[in-house]
């Protein structure tokens, strides 16, 4: 048998893709959080709640509607969507005057809230939800067996973080978001609707978030906590990337998975702690991030 | 800063008025017994302990207190899993708040670091809900008993059916912490006395580890029979899912070496079905534990009691016969005193029947080994275990002297 690095190598190569496959959580929760904080300056602490209340209302679609994944896919976002539009219109748009600081302590205490909420109505032990029969059963790849629902996930993820960069970065509606991102007063003043254009951005940002809790429900069990085990995580990933890129968001999420996955093979005591490792490198030799522009 | 002579008179004059009113407090304090629950009421083990455990211990005082003319309040924190906080919850309660007792405290690395602090001030601490052995091993206090199980009791029973059925060859993986650590010492040393072997281990961060595909791919690489998850709540619930998922389970035996009902639950019987498990109570064991889980089902919505909440109210209700053999008074000044007392009583209650308690503090509750029921076999809510094996409590823990307790020899 191949060895790497002593390692067998059929074993490194599945390590590889579980990273992979990791790392388009990651890069599905940075993207949201890059661009809300592109457009509103607000650290979103909340989205790790709101990733967490995706899982959910997809559990509640199912258990109290019948209303199977697919539907969900797309159900469950757009509901915590609207939820996080009531949110921003009614709580958040009230600090985008003040320091970053206040915005990271209210989206931090409306997490403890929700969080609160749900362990208060579902308890912790998390809530059963099932593969959707299609997606079920697993591909032997030769040096890995891997579970279909998994490369779904990981497709899924690559063709949602793509599309979202795309529409930002290609198309007009993202061109005028870019736009009053740099200089709001000056697009207002063009007649474009910035308050709107910025909660209709927030909502997006979050929609993702609960578009990354349902792919997430299958594999880790519907609980509470769901979102604070991936949030630190994704911060550190948002600060390597670079705040606010959006790009970087995606390569540094997918990047650190394979990184953290690698991790786990070698030393895996060491793998909650190793993305914060790169975090410090990173943060010493370039401030800005990977991906950063200079100020 | 300067005093004036007024403000020293003030002062004086108010210390003055303060010192009458002591006596008399702390006299009101005596005849109260105060019981402290301490646990997660928040983190992976909220449902395994949490609240259901103040409400079994409620549930005792309910039954015993007055009739009996006792005055015992009863008082909950959450410990978030971090014996730092733990600590120092635990000192101001003995020391403000006058806590008698200590009671559940699951977590091993917070249960073994109150240890000290208990001993220290001479109070009583009854654990339920940790498992590490050590709590009557190497680490053992005069002023504790260990309630309801234990990692050598789950090890004997779960590990050892296991081996029994032909599993020979294992492979840990162990949350990184006391806990389980100690679970999988306990389990490796009776699988080698069986004449078995360990293929390896993973030890994984804790808390906060959510995926566990990478270590799964190892077990499965390491070619060993079965994959013992030193584990537990909700990383053994991951870790089970996502046993499925990658088919580990068809190659390799699962043994959840720490595993309650409130899991099962979680999982559902779809993923949970066949599973083996310990634990030293079920709700529908037998005519007196479905009574008991009557009287507190509709208390704790949602959640039914595991073996952790029952050790809880069998623990409170033991207590306090004990204080109220010996006198509130006399109970509140010596922890030690109160302890022996309890072990010298003999234990009987609708949860776990009649056991005793050890020298060491180990309470001898039988243990069963559980078979998850087949969805097809449930008949009804949280109707879910299957009676495999009955071990009477001489038998399923570690001998005493296996043990070391210090103070025993002195």
């Amino acid at each position: 048998m191949m060895m790497i690095f002593g390692i067998p190598a059929p074993l490194l190569f599945g390590q590889l893709l579980l990273g992979l496959i990791n790392g388009a959580f990651y890069a599905m929760l940075s993207l949201g959080l890059a661009i809300i904080f592109g457009m509103l300056n607000i650290i979103n602490f909340a989205h790790g709640a709101l990733f967490m209340m995706g899982a959910f209302v997809a559990w509640m679609l199912l258990d109290y509607l019948g209303i199977g994944y697919f539907p969900s896919l797309i159900l469950a976002p757009l509901i915590v969507g609207v939820f996080g539009i009531v949110l921003e219109r009614t709580i958040i748009s009230r600090l985008y005057k003040l320091d970053h600081l206040y915005g990271l302590l209210l989206t931090f205490g409306l997490s403890l809230v929700i969080e609160g909420l749900f362990r208060n109505a579902y308890g912790s032990s998390g809530l059963p939800y099932r593969i959707p029969n299609v997606l079920q059963g697993a591909t032997d790849l030769g040096f890995m067996f891997m579970p279909n629902y998994r490369g779904w996930v990981v497709l899924v993820a690559l063709v949602v973080c793509f599309s979202t960069w795309a529409i930002i970065e290609k198309t007009s509606l993202g061109a005028t978001l870019r736009a009053a991102t740099e200089n709001a007063p000056l697009v207002q003043a063009f007649g474009v609707n910035v308050p709107r254009l910025i909660t209709i951005t927030y909502g997006a940002g979050v929609a993702l978030a609960a578009f990354a809790g349902v792919l997430a429900a299958p594999i880790y069990s519907v609980n509470p906590n769901m979102g604070s085990n991936f949030i630190n995580t994704v911060f550190a990933v948002v600060v390597i990337g670079g705040m606010g890129s959006i790009l970087g968001s995606i390569i540094t999420g997918f990047g650190l998975g394979v990184v953290e996955g690698l991790t786990k093979v070698f030393y895996p005591q060491a793998s909650a702690t190793v993305v914060f490792l790169v975090m410090i490198i990173v943060l010493l030799a370039r401030p800005r991030g990977l991906f950063g522009k200079a100020a | 800063m300067t005093l004036s002579r007024r403000s020293m008179l003030t002062a004086a004059a108010a210390s003055a008025l303060t010192v009458p009113a002591l006596p008399r407090a702390a006299r009101a304090q005596a005849a109260t017994i105060k019981i402290g629950v301490l646990n997660d009421q928040s983190g992976p083990y909220t449902n395994t302990g949490g609240i259901t455990s103040v409400i079994c211990a409620k549930q005792a005082v309910e039954e015993y207190a007055k009739s009996n003319g006792l005055n015992v309040e009863v008082i909950s924190a959450d410990h978030q899993n971090k014996p730092d906080l733990a600590v120092s919850i635990t000192r101001e309660w003995f020391d403000r708040d006058n806590v008698d007792m200590l009671l559940d405290v699951p977590t091993s690395s917070v249960a073994l670091a109150l240890q000290s602090v208990v001993r220290e001030k001479n109070k009583v601490y009854l654990n339920s809900g940790a498992a590490s052995s050590e709590l009557t091993g190497g680490q053992c206090s005069p002023n504790f008993i260990h309630w309801t199980y234990d990692t050598f009791m789950l090890a004997k029973s779960t590990g050892g059916a296991m081996v029994k059925a032909g599993g020979n060859s294992w492979f840990f993986l162990t949350a990184d912490y006391a806990f389980g650590k100690q679970l999988q010492a306990d389990t490796t040393a009776l699988v080698k006395a069986a004449g078995g072997t360990v293929n390896g281990s993973v030890t994984y961060p804790f808390p906060g580890t959510t995926d566990f595909s990478s270590f799964l791919v190892q077990a499965q690489s390491s070619k060993a029979k079965v994959i013992g998850l030193c584990n537990a709540g909700g990383d053994t619930v991951n870790s089970i899912k996502q046993i499925n998922e990658f088919g580990i389970n068809k190659s390799m035996k699962v043994a959840a070496l720490l595993m309650f009902i409130n899991d099962v639950h979680a999982l559902g019987l779809e993923t949970a079905a066949g599973l083996n498990l310990t634990e030293s109570f079920y709700w529908d064991l037998n005519d007196k534990t479905r009574a008991f889980t009557n009287r507190v089902k509709d208390k704790t919505p949602k959640n039914y009691p595991n073996m952790v909440h029952a050790g809880c109210y069998s623990a409170t209700l033991h207590y306090l016969k004990a204080v109220h053999a010996m006198g509130a008074a006399e109970a509140k000044k010596d922890g030690i005193a109160t302890v022996n007392r309890m072990k010298a009583m003999p234990v009987e209650d609708d949860c776990f029947g009649k056991t005793t308690i050890r020298e060491d503090g180990r309470n001898l509750t039988p243990s069963y080994l559980f078979e998850v029921k087949q969805p097809s076999e449930s008949k009804g809510p949280w109707d879910y275990y299957k009676m495999m094996v009955a071990t009477s409590g001489d038998e399923a823990y570690r001998p005493l002297a296996d043990g070391h307790c210090a103070f025993i020899k002195a």
